[in-house]
């Protein structure tokens, strides 16, 4: 079923009435984010339609907004999305390696999920980190300064997290 | 060491916090400007000469003027922080931690404008930045700076923070406007313009961050104080993020009076070329303005040292110059390949193009195509000369300038790389083995001695 719970429900009317009356679909963005992160970490259809419903807006006016934007994940991705960023910048700071490095270590190509469902890889483009290359986005933060080192310890670490 | 209006607290511990910062003399521009009109206000930023801070540099205090205030419409600061110009990085930087600084410039300039609701529309990937924000305003209203009646003044201000989803087209005013709209960042036909009719039709201003930051020390100073910092039409302090081939990357405040060497060289700024190499080229504000080689960036063509300042910057106009745009600074030393470096910003546009016009999202994938074959060996001479054409095709036709933000870094990377792109087809197996090198991108420019 999907239903956000009382608490994010009243989260999504709070954040509705940040916009003028009428204006609802304002909230379309931070209320597909809220989403995301609630149901699974991509947009399927049926949750599209529930934020649609929310929203008092038709579904396409939804699936318009979800497929233009590259934070929302229109397939399935794994618990932790690697997203390196490949831009000027990065690649002059050595990016390539750091990607080359975790594919190699999880066994995927670009775009692709390990078997066990934890690390899905994706280059992504300019991030705003640019003084503190190489990086990548991890949920909400930023990792940065990267050498293979440090990817090794966070893979590590979200792994034996998972076992948990 | 130079003025600092933005950063002077850079060091103060707990200058993110309310009671820091206010004890740092925190809100005694916002003091100052609720006891004056909204039209002395505007006055006064109009007297600074600040120009945005964004990249377009256009004059602050007359975009202010534009607004419209028709009776019984409600009108809109919006902050545009969807900073994402591949090399920038100073937004993020202000607002980490200088939170309360750019609120105190969000209510000044609200103020001046009657924008009783303001919304901060940031990056989604800056995904931590909003929850700073949103502890600032908290703490900003429950000091009465924000809110109902603010100090007695009968002005009321709220203050929403606002979250992208990944989309660098958004930094385009009209295309964040549709944003905040809850729809696809499409770029609007002008006219209108935001100022008549921007979010939900109604008169809407468009600022970047670190412009409305700047509206706190030009009210503390007063227009003229401001205006006599820098030279010529760049007036005040600039943020600039430094990064590439440097030894101190990072987000530096300079008056606009420092030459592109010392910026580069001192220790106080870039520190020098990381491993003691030798410095190539340079996009000096942000990937859509022109790279310059080492030669050109630090000399104009006349001759004359090359300061960092917009009309400095700009000499030379694209044949040899580039412009100062969003202080996004990134330095290449010797070592990088400008060919693989302009296929990663070809592919940035390519993959930011939102398709509204065909120019842009037919040209730029055509650009990154092209670009990945010299790249890798696969290129042929004509397809140099169709990069240009297809730049140039592109430049002037789309609705908003992310056409001419995609054709520009291909344009002068030719201009100036023209030999690195023919060496790439020449020796298309060297070409993957090592990189083109320093050549002669940094021996002294040849000037014409005037008659």
């Amino acid at each position: 079923m999907i239903k956000f719970s009382e608490e994010k429900l009243n989260k999504v009317k709070e954040v509705m009435a940040r916009y003028p009356e009428g204006k609802q679909k304002s909230a379309l963005i931070p209320v597909l984010h809220m989403a995301q992160d609630e149901f699974g970490g991509w947009l399927d259809t049926p949750v599209m339609d529930y934020v649609a419903e929310l929203l008092n807006i038709l579904p396409i006016e939804v699936y318009e907004v979800a497929t233009f934007y590259t934070m929302f994940n229109m397939k399935p991705v794994g618990k932790h999305l690697l997203e390196v960023c490949r831009t000027g910048p990065c690649m002059v700071n050595g990016c390539d390696d750091i990607i080359d490095h975790i594919k190699q270590k999880l066994g995927i190509s670009e775009g692709e999920t390990t078997p066990d469902g934890l690390f899905t890889l994706k280059p992504a483009e300019c991030l705003g980190a640019c003084g503190y290359a190489p990086m990548m986005q991890l949920g909400k933060t930023y990792r940065e300064h990267l050498t293979k080192e440090k990817v090794d310890k966070l893979i590590d670490e979200l792994r034996a997290q998972a076992k948990n | 060491m130079g003025v600092k209006l933005l950063l002077e607290h850079d060091k103060v511990e707990g200058i993110r916090y309310y009671d820091t910062y206010r004890k740092n003399g925190g809100y005694r521009a916002a003091e100052k400007a609720l006891k004056m009109s909204p039209a002395d206000i505007v006055e006064e930023v109009k007297k600074s000469g600040l120009r945005g801070r964004g990249g377009a540099g256009f004059p602050t205090g007359l975009k202010w003027s534009f607004l419209a205030k028709p009776e019984g419409v409600p009108r809109h600061l919006v902050c545009n922080a969807d900073e994402s110009e591949p090399g920038t990085f100073k937004d993020r930087y202000l607002m980490e931690f200088h939170p309360h600084l750019f609120i105190e410039g969000l209510l000044i300039s609200s103020f001046a404008l009657g924008s009783n609701t303001t919304y901060v529309y940031i990056r989604g990937e800056y995904a931590w930045i909003p929850d700073i924000l949103e502890q600032a305003i908290d703490e900003a209203k429950n000091n009465g700076w924000l809110g109902k009646n603010i100090q007695g003044t009968g002005f009321d201000c709220e203050i929403y923070v606002h979250r992208g989803a990944g989309a660098y087209i958004c930094g385009e005013e009209t295309a964040l406007i549709e944003s905040l709209e809850g729809k696809r960042g499409n770029p609007r036909m002008k006219p209108p313009f935001p100022a008549i009719q921007g979010v939900w039709m109604r008169p809407t201003v468009v600022n970047n961050v670190e412009t409305l930051a700047a509206v706190v020390p030009i009210i503390n100073l007063g227009g003229d104080e401001y205006a006599k910092i820098g030279v010529g039409k760049s007036t005040g302090t600039k943020l600039m993020s430094a990064c590439g081939n440097i030894n101190k990357p990072g987000v530096y405040e300079i008056d606009m009076t420092i030459s592109v060497e010392e910026f580069i060289y001192s220790d106080e700024y870039c520190g020098g070329i990381r491993n003691g190499k030798k410095l190539k080229a340079c996009i000096p504000g942000g990937s859509s303005v022109p790279i310059l080689p080492a030669n050109l960036l630090l000399k104009t063509a006349k001759g004359e040292t090359r300061l960092m300042n917009y009309e400095s910057m700009s000499d030379g106009g694209f044949v040899s110059g580039s412009m100062i745009g969003s202080g996004g600074f990134e330095v290449l030393d010797e070592d990088q390949c400008i060919v693989k470096h302009t296929m990663t910003l070809a592919r940035f546009y390519n993959h930011e193009s939102c398709g509204q016009c065909s120019p842009c999202r037919e040209g730029t994938g055509w650009m990154y195509k092209i670009l990945k074959n010299l790249e890798y060996g696969k290129g042929k001479m004509s397809d140099i000369d169709l990069l240009w054409d297809i730049q140039r095709k592109i430049e002037g036709n789309t609705i908003c300038p992310l056409g001419d933000a995609a054709a520009w870094p291909v344009a002068a990377a030719i201009r100036h790389f023209r030999d690195e792109f023919e060496w790439h087809v020449l020796n298309p197996d060297e070409s993957q083995k090592r990189n083109y090198g320093l050549a002669h991108y940094a021996d002294p420019i040849h000037v014409a001695a005037s008659a």
